[in-house]
């Protein structure tokens, strides 16, 4: 008995569509977010996190209507953010389907608001989304989108967010995001080493062997990718199954289809 | 067959009602005490803390039904903390009672394991399961929670792991629980929701 590591994909939200940021181009649209949800869902993903990334305070309204489309689609967990500034915004996420809520920019600049959302709905519902550089050999947090440094330490803030109430470390490099490198692994062991919740790593994402080394030399409990599940270039299944010969202990869809034998069986 | 899913003002419910729904079942949100007292099976979903919960229950005059309910045979299935609820006590609110069903108290997750204890694992069988019935023996369920009920526990039907023995589904008569989220755990978990509905017919 062993906890699963998770594999979880990530749809970056614009405008009602699921988008990827191309160098010089902009952004390419990857099609609606439910159809991806109710694909992932299928095809054995842990979790979803969506992320708006409209820049836009208008994309609000069609953001909450975009997590109700997903949430539709899902019997696995649903991890929703992007832009939440206050306890509002942050409930009205949840209320809308989400089973967690990740907060960044506001939460470094108001740290109570993690004790506020934590209190309120549990620790199991805050996801701390942290965006890190690595500068003179440590890492620092930035905020908005990667563009705003923050001054603080990476592992100092992941701690006190975590003393806050938050369940959760989304770690994103951001030296490695968009580069198909490999995650950064050693900042994500950093974070594990130093904080008393999962830590899920994001960035870099691109060849099976990452994977494998961010949930060993990475000390990570989760792993969330983009689009290289968006481009069908990895199934999530392959991947899982790459995982499980290597000795990482991943749930596997096979197990569910032994269920509908049984249960096919059992009439 | 009606099932009242309690609201008691936090819970995330739509997933539950959805997936309930979704197996034939005619889901009523149950806020008020005569929808608990005129319900032919309850579902007790909650997230968050043990004391907002049971106080949340309190406001809303549903913890005295919800006790006659299981106290005169009505099926009610706890969902994570409406599992622990179904307890005397839990270290997350020591001021506060639960329902009381069973007399163990829910304690926190140990310091030497990550906590909350979230993701995806498997069960340790402790004995014969009517909501287990049909799920394979290394079936994945997902859990999010930092506080759980002992693995001994008299009503222990399956038992979970993570720094501690804990009961992760109760069954006793009327009675069952699971502190994972059924809803949440892809096709198992609507086999154990479905085994939860087959019990009441």
């Amino acid at each position: 008995m062993t906890l699963a590591r998770r594999i979880i994909p990530c749809l970056d939200v614009d405008a009602g569509r699921v988008v990827k940021g191309v160098e010089f181009e902009g952004l390419r649209d990857m099609g609606d977010p439910a159809d991806l949800a109710a694909r992932y869902n299928r095809e054995g993903a842990d979790e979803l996190v969506v992320l708006d990334i409209s820049a836009s305070n208008q994309g609000r309204g069609t953001f909450l209507d975009t997590i109700r489309r997903v949430a539709e689609q899902l019997n696995i967990p649903l991890t929703a953010g992007g832009g939440i500034r206050t306890m509002e915004e942050g409930r009205a996420v949840l209320l809308a389907g989400a089973d967690k809520v990740t907060v960044n920019t506001a939460a470094v600049r108001r740290p109570e608001l993690i004790s506020e959302l934590s209190q309120q709905f549990g620790a199991q519902a805050v996801v701390l989304s942290l965006d890190v550089k690595r500068t003179n050999g440590s890492w620092e947090a930035y905020v908005r989108g990667g563009r705003e440094a923050t001054g603080r330490d990476a592992a100092d803030w992941a701690a006190e967010a975590v003393n806050r109430g938050a369940g959760e470390i989304l770690l994103t490099s951001i030296d490695r995001d968009g580069t198909r490198s490999g995650f950064d692994c050693e900042v994500t062991a950093k974070i594990a080493q130093t904080v008393t919740v999962p830590v899920i790593a994001s960035g870099g994402a691109s060849r099976f062997d990452d994977f494998l080394a961010v949930f060993t030399a990475g000390c990570a409990d989760a792993a969330l990718a983009a689009s290289i599940f968006h481009l069908d270039t990895h199934s999530i299944a392959e991947l899982k199954r790459f995982l499980a010969a290597h000795g990482v202990p991943v749930r596997r869809m096979e197990n569910s289809k032994t269920v509908s034998r049984v249960r096919s069986e059992s009439r | 067959m009606k099932i009242a899913v309690i609201d008691y003002g936090a819970g995330n419910l739509p997933s539950v009602e959805r997936a309930l729904g979704g197996l034939g079942a005619d889901v009523e949100r149950a806020t008020q005490p005569e929808q608990v007292k005129a319900a032919h099976a309850i579902v007790l979903p909650g997230v968050g803390h043990f004391g907002a919960f049971v106080a949340g229950l309190r406001e809303r005059n549903l913890t005295e039904p919800l006790r006659d309910a299981g106290k005169s045979g009505v099926p009610i299935l706890g969902i994570c903390l409406g599992l622990q609820a179904m307890f005397s006590s839990s270290e997350e609110a020591p001021e506060e009672y639960g329902l009381g069903f069973f007399s163990e108290k829910v304690t926190a997750l140990p310091t030497n394991v990550k906590s909350p204890h979230i993701g995806w694992n498997q069960l340790r069988r402790v004995r014969e399961s009517r909501l287990l019935c049909g799920v394979p023996a290394d079936g994945y369920f997902y859990f999010a929670h930092s506080f759980a009920a002992p693995g001994s526990a008299a009503p222990t039907v399956a038992a979970c792991d993570h720094g501690v023995s804990f009961a992760a589904v109760i069954e006793q008569e009327n009675l069952f629980g699971v502190q994972f989220h059924p809803e949440k755990s892809g096709e198992t978990g609507v086999l154990v929701l479905q085994n939860f509905m087959e019990s009441l017919s």
